[in-house]
């Protein structure tokens, strides 16, 4: 960017013009997403309700969060969908990658039609889902058909949350297929071709040259996933139901702020404080994969 | 692609594909299997039966007589194109502003973009449904779309292709006496038609798709969108399986039909998108 004389008589000429331009965006994000974020914050350290202004109380809403054992469910079942969910999505893509990466005939049909489940909406998905792990469903008459038997995907706890990190997977591996398609790119052949001819097979050559290639894009999509892992609701609330599973064992933590801070008699300083929890935990996995990737590089 | 694939390999690699390609697109065709099955055909059936003896419309009549599908559908089409139109214009214009004209604060206010970016949406829920409460605008397809017509990602894509376009052009322009909005709207903007449509399609296909906002804002399912609808389908008709498949393929297919038309957008937006996010 040149500092030319050009831009400097642009602003006497017209010196509210760029603020104009950026106002409309500026508004947007400061009353809905910025403010907002600021305000739960601060209703965090109140017992504000849906229809009561509510008053300062400290550190209250954060003791009590201690002794709920609803919360403690959420933030197990957001962290072990964190466990579950991100060494799949960062592995399971990167093979996918390798599987289109080759222009084979036929090959940019398959390319769609592995990012078509990405397109769709959670909603969607999570029905579908419901409808194939259904006690009658298609993948219960199929264990059936082969002599396994029927398996209660959505009536147990841990089968429902393993089902709905199921598809977690299932609807992600298109999306960070594209990026890391993307990054290998970008990995010179020679590298490949190098190891090929001092007699890698292909497990030795992905080891010693894609993944060392493609490190920093797999820290990246550790991090994109972890956060969303932890961040869960749509999967769980179609599957397991709005109140989470049998006796809500399968809430997460968004779910619990979901069901916490609204309706009539919504608290909103207590959901509010559960917000901050998941604000925290965000930033920390971010900054931990992202470290992870530093270290690893050095 | 010069190296020679062996061709034991490639079998290899086509017989991958075919499996994932069930496993990714099977759940969708057995969703419109079942939507097509007539009411005296078993579903339920195992060893299954893939394909609908008597395929039929009849479920997509029965939806519309269930729930008003065709009024979600539309007020979800409402939601997306607000979304489009605001989103490309608000990000455009501001995307302009931090990257090509030089003013105080310039930093501060792209810094407040990417803070926004950054902002987990999910935690900040609660906030944005009291404030749009005390606009009065909850239980509205406008509350909808508000949080999210200008988004911060939008924004900062839109900055960083203004960024890559040469500046001598529009020091020309400039010389030739255009002003600040001329060079915004004849010079700048056509050279990023590209981002602008990714912009559009991610912009559609969020407001089409999202779920947990318009569940929070909307409460009267008179102003349902199709997903709220669907969730209230499956909620209240959870054992009509053919229905509800019915209600997900009509919630599905547009999009389908439109990543099909602008695939090379959808996978653009996929890597702009993620070496930001």
């Amino acid at each position: 960017m040149s500092s030319s004389p050009t831009v400097s008589r642009v602003r006497r000429q017209w010196p509210l013009s760029p603020w104009l331009l950026a106002a409309p965006g500026l508004l947007i994000i400061g009353a809905f997403i910025l403010y907002p974020f600021v305000s739960t914050l601060v209703n965090a350290f109140t017992d504000k309700r849906t229809l009561i202004p509510g008053e300062f109380v400290g550190l209250a809403n954060f003791r009590e969060l201690l002794h709920d054992d609803m919360f403690w469910i959420g933030l197990r079942n957001s962290t072990l969908y964190v466990l579950g969910v991100v060494p799949a999505l960062v592995i399971l893509p990167l093979l996918l990658a390798l599987l289109v990466q080759k222009n084979i005939p036929g090959i940019t049909f398959f390319r769609s039609a592995l990012y078509t489940p990405v397109v769709a909406s959670i909603v969607v998905v999570g029905l579908i889902w419901v409808w194939l792990l259904d006690e009658r469903g298609l993948i219960n008459s199929l264990l059936e058909a082969v002599g396994v038997g029927r398996v209660g995907f959505l009536s147990d706890q841990w089968l429902l949350l393993l089902s709905a990190m199921a598809v977690t997977v299932w609807k992600g591996l298109g999306y960070y297929m594209i990026i890391y398609l993307a990054a290998l790119a970008n990995v010179p052949r020679e590298l490949h071709e190098a190891a090929a001819v001092d007699g890698a097979g292909a497990v030795r050559r992905f080891v010693t040259v894609t993944v060392p290639a493609v490190r920093s894009t797999m820290a990246l999509v550790g991090a994109l996933s972890s956060v969303a892992a932890f961040k869960v609701f749509s999967e769980v609330y179609l599957m397991a139901g709005p109140s989470g599973g049998p006796a809500g064992e399968d809430t997460t933590l968004v779910m619990l702020v979901q069901r916490t801070g609204t309706g009539l008699t919504g608290r909103v300083g207590y959901a509010s404080a559960i917000s901050v929890v998941v604000f925290v935990v965000t930033v920390a996995l971010m900054l931990l994969v992202l470290r992870a990737d530093r270290r690893a590089e050095t | 692609m010069t190296t020679r694939v062996r061709k034991g390999e490639l079998l290899l690699r086509y017989v991958l594909l075919l499996a994932v390609l069930a496993l990714t697109i099977g759940p969708f065709l057995w969703q419109l299997s079942t939507s097509l099955k007539g009411p005296t055909e078993d579903i339920y059936s195992s060893p299954p039966s893939f394909l609908p003896r008597h395929p039929t419309l009849h479920n997509y009549e029965r939806v519309a007589d269930t729930i008003p599908v065709w009024d979600y559908a539309f007020n979800s089409l409402k939601v997306a194109t607000a979304n489009v139109v605001t989103n490309c214009a608000g990000s455009a214009l501001a995307g302009y502003a931090l990257a090509r004209l030089r003013y105080r604060g310039r930093r501060a206010a792209t810094l407040a973009f990417v803070l926004a970016m950054l902002v987990p949406v999910e935690g900040i829920i609660i906030a944005q449904f009291t404030t749009m409460r005390e606009l009065g605008l909850n239980n509205t397809l406008v509350g909808v779309v508000l949080p999210g017509c200008v988004g911060a990602m939008n924004v900062l894509l839109m900055r960083n292709a203004f960024l890559n376009l040469p500046y001598e052009i529009e020091e020309a322009a400039y010389v030739d006496g255009a002003n600040v909005w001329q060079r915004f709207l004849r010079i700048a903007l056509p050279s990023v038609k590209g981002t602008v449509a990714v912009v559009a399609i991610f912009a559609f296909m969020g407001a089409w798709d999202d779920f947990l906002w318009p569940l929070i804002v909307l409460s009267d399912p008179s102003k349902f969108t199709l997903t709220i609808g669907l969730n209230y389908l499956h909620g209240t008709f959870a054992g009509d399986e053919r229905l509800v498949a019915a209600g997900t393929v009509i919630a599905v297919a547009p999009l389908i039909a439109l990543f099909a038309g602008l695939q090379r957008y959808f996978f653009r937006g996929v890597g702009e998108g993620a070496v930001k996010g």
